[in-house]
C-alpha cells in the first residue's frame, strides 16, 4: 500500500515548523506503511559546502565513524542522528571524503548528497523513525517522506524510501513496477550499481540515467511513462521543490492541497488534515500521466 | 439530536452506535464533527436516519448504505456510497475515485467533481455529478443512471451493460462498446425524474444532455471482437 507525503513551503515563516508538520503527516500515514519510513529534508545551503548523509548499521557504529571522519577531514562538521550522520564539508573535499569512506569505513552507506538535501530512512513504525531522527526539530523549505508496506522486496533499511537519484534529488514511490528486473539489467549495462532487489531503486536509477543522457527531470519523468510498466505515484524532491507523477490508470491515490503558504501532497487527505489553514486550501487530485512541479 | 465530535469520540464507537439503532429510533438526526478524512464513517447504516458530517471524509463513507440520508459537508475519499442499496448520499465537495461503485439503488449526488471510475460496475444506483467525472467512469455499468453536468474523461462506459449515461459536456473518449444514443422524450422524462429526486429540479434543462449506452456488441464472445475484450 505505502504512503507518501510532500510539503513545499511558500511562506518562509513556516520554515522552522517544516520538520514538525512533516512528522505529523508521516505519523498519520503509518496505517498505510508500518514497515519502514524515510524522509528527505531540504535545509539551508552553505556557500561552497556539500552535505553528505551517511548511514551505519547502528548508532554506535555511526558515532565511532563520525569521530574518525572528524579526525580525517579537518573541515568536516558533523550532525549525528542515531544511525545517520550529516557530514558537511567543503565542496572540494567531497572526493577525499568519499575515498576515505570507501577505504576506511566500507560498511557505511552514503544515502544522500547535495547542497541542501539530507536524507534519513530506517526500519520501524514511521512515528518511531521520525522520533529517532529528531525530525520535529528540523527546518527547511520542503520535505518529502514515505511510509512503506513492503511488497516487492524485503523489509530492510535498504528497501526503505526515499532513494537518491542524484545531487539534491530523491524519489519516493507508491505502487509496484512489473518490469523492474528488465530495466535493472539495462541500467547495469549502462554502468549503474544496485544495492537491492527493490523496484523503486530501479525507478530512481532510471531517472538518473535519463538525466545523464541530457533530459531535464521533468522530461525524464515524461519518458518514464513509456518505459516503466506497473502502477505508481512518484514524488521527486529537487533542490528547489518537488514534482509529482501518476501513471495513466492512476489507481494509486494522490491528493494535493495548496494555500498561499504551502503546497502539500498526501496519499490520503488524512495526512493533510493537520496542516494550518487546510480548511480553506484548494484541494484536488493530480491528473494521470501529467507531470507537476512546484519550485521556488 | 446526537452530536458526535470525532476529534474526541473514537470512530468505531460512532459506527457501533449507528449500527445499534432500531428502525423506530427517536435519534433520527445525527451531526458529526471533525471527520478529518477518517475512513468508513457512517458505513453500513440500515435505518431511515439523517447523518450530517461537517468536513471532509476518507474512504468508503456511507458505504453499503440502506435507507439513511448522509450529507457530507466537504469532500469524500475513495468509494463514497459504494455498494449503496437505498437512501440518499450528498457530497457537497468533490469525490475521489470509485464514487458509488457497485451501487444497487438509492441516489448519490456530488456537487463538485468526481474522480476516475465514478459509478464503476453500478447495478441500479443513480448518480448525479454537478461537476465532471474522471477516466473509466461507468466501467461495466449494469443498471441505473449516471448524470454528469460537466465533462467525462477517457473511456466513458467501457464494457457497459444497461446503465444509462447522461452527459452535458464533452467526452474525452468513449470506452469499448459504448455509443451515443438518441435522446428521446422518454429519456428526458427519466432524466427529469432523477434530477427531481436529487433536488435539482428546474436547475438544468434535460434536453441539454446527450445519452450514451451499450452498443450490445460485446455481450457474447465473438472472435471478431477479441481485440476489444
Amino acid at each position: 500500500m505505502c504512503g507518501i507525503v510532500g510539503l513545499f513551503l511558500k511562506d518562509p515563516a513556516l520554515e522552522p515548523e517544516l520538520g514538525k508538520l512533516t512528522e505529523g503527516m508521516l505519523a498519520t500515514l503509518s496505517d498505510r506503511g508500518p514497515d519502514s519510513a524515510g524522509f528527505a529534508i531540504y535545509g539551508e545551503a552553505k556557500k561552497n559546502k556539500t552535505k553528505l548523509t551517511l548511514r551505519a548499521k547502528t548508532g554506535a557504529e555511526m558515532k565511532a565513524t563520525a569521530d574518525r571522519v572528524a579526525q580525517a577531514l579537518s573541515d568536516a562538521s558533523i550532525d549525528l542522528h542515531d544511525t545517520h550522520a550529516v557530514v558537511s564539508v567543503e565542496d572540494r573535499s567531497v572526493p577525499r571524503l568519499l575515498e576515505w569512506l570507501a577505504a576506511e569505513a566500507p560498511s557505511i552507506d552514503v544515502v544522500g548528497r547535495g547542497k541542501r538535501m539530507t536524507l534519513f530512512k530506517e526500519v520501524g513504525r514511521p512515528e518511531k523513525v521520525a522520533e529517532r531522527f529528531r525530525l520535529a526539530g528540523m527546518r527547511g523549505t520542503h520535505a518529502i517522506g514515505h511510509t512503506r508496506m513492503a511488497t516487492e522486496s524485503a523489509v530492510t533499511t535498504d528497501g526503505a524510501h526515499p532513494y537518491s537519484t542524484g545531487k539534491d534529488q530523491c524519489l519516493v514511490h507508491n505502487g509496484s513496477l512489473s518490469n523492474h528486473n528488465n530495466i535493472r539489467r539495462t541500467l547495469r549495462r549502462e554502468g549503474f550499481d544496485f544495492e537491492t532487489e527493490n523496484d523503486t531503486e530501479v525507478a530512481a536509477g532510471y531517472l538518473s540515467w535519463k538525466m545523464r543522457e541530457g533530459l531535464s527531470l521533468g522530461d525524464a519523468l515524461k519518458v518514464s511513462l513509456d518505459d516503466l510498466d506497473g502502477f505508481y505515484t512518484f514524488v521527486v524532491g529537487t533542490e528547489n521543490g518537488f514534482g509529482v507523477l501518476r501513471d495513466g490508470i492512476a489507481c494509486k491515490p494522490a491528493i494535493m492541497a495548496e494555500t498561499d503558504r504551502y503546497v502539500a501532497f498526501g496519499s490520503e487527505y488524512r495526512a493533510l488534515a493537520g496542516l494550518p489553514g487546510i480548511e480553506d486550501a484548494r484541494v484536488w487530485e493530480p491528473e494521470p500521466s501529467t507531470v507537476y512541479f512546484w519550485e521556488r | 439530536m446526537p452530536e458526535i465530535d470525532l476529534g474526541t469520540t473514537p470512530l468505531r464507537a460512532l459506527n457501533e452506535a449507528l449500527h445499534k439503532l432500531r428502525p423506530d429510533t427517536n435519534e433520527r438526526h445525527w451531526i458529526i464533527g471533525h471527520p478529518a478524512g477518517r475512513h468508513a464513517i457512517a458505513a453500513g447504516l440500515d435505518v431511515p436516519i439523517t447523518v450530517e458530517i461537517n468536513g471532509p471524509v476518507g474512504y468508503y463513507c456511507a458505504g453499503m448504505n440502506k435507507l439513511a440520508t448522509v450529507l457530507i459537508r466537504g469532500s469524500a475519499g475513495t468509494g463514497v456510497a459504494e455498494n449503496m442499496v437505498s437512501g440518499f448520499v450528498h457530497v457537497a465537495g468533490d469525490a475521489s475515485q470509485s464514487a458509488g461503485a457497485t451501487g444497487r439503488g438509492g441516489l448519490l449526488r456530488i456537487d463538485g467533481n468526481a474522480s476516475s471510475r465514478c459509478g464503476i460496475s453500478m447495478k441500479g444506483i443513480d448518480i448525479v455529478v454537478k461537476g465532471s467525472v474522471g477516466h473509466f467512469s461507468a466501467f461495466m455499468a449494469q443498471a441505473g443512471n449516471l448524470v454528469v453536468f460537466g465533462d467525462a474523461g477517457d473511456a466513458l462506459g467501457d464494457s457497459i451493460y444497461e446503465a444509462r449515461l447522461f452527459v452535458r459536456g464533452n467526452i474525452k473518449s468513449l470506452g469499448a462498446d459504448c455509443i451515443e444514443k438518441p435522446m428521446r422524450d422518454e429519456h428526458k422524462h427519466a432524466l427529469h425524474e432523477v434530477l427531481d429526486r436529487a433536488g435539482l429540479n428546474g436547475q438544468i434543462d434535460p434536453s441539454e444532455f446527450k445519452r450514451y449506452g451499450s452498443a450490445r456488441k460485446l455481450y457474447n464472445f465473438h472472435v471478431d471482437n477479441a481485440g476489444a475484450y
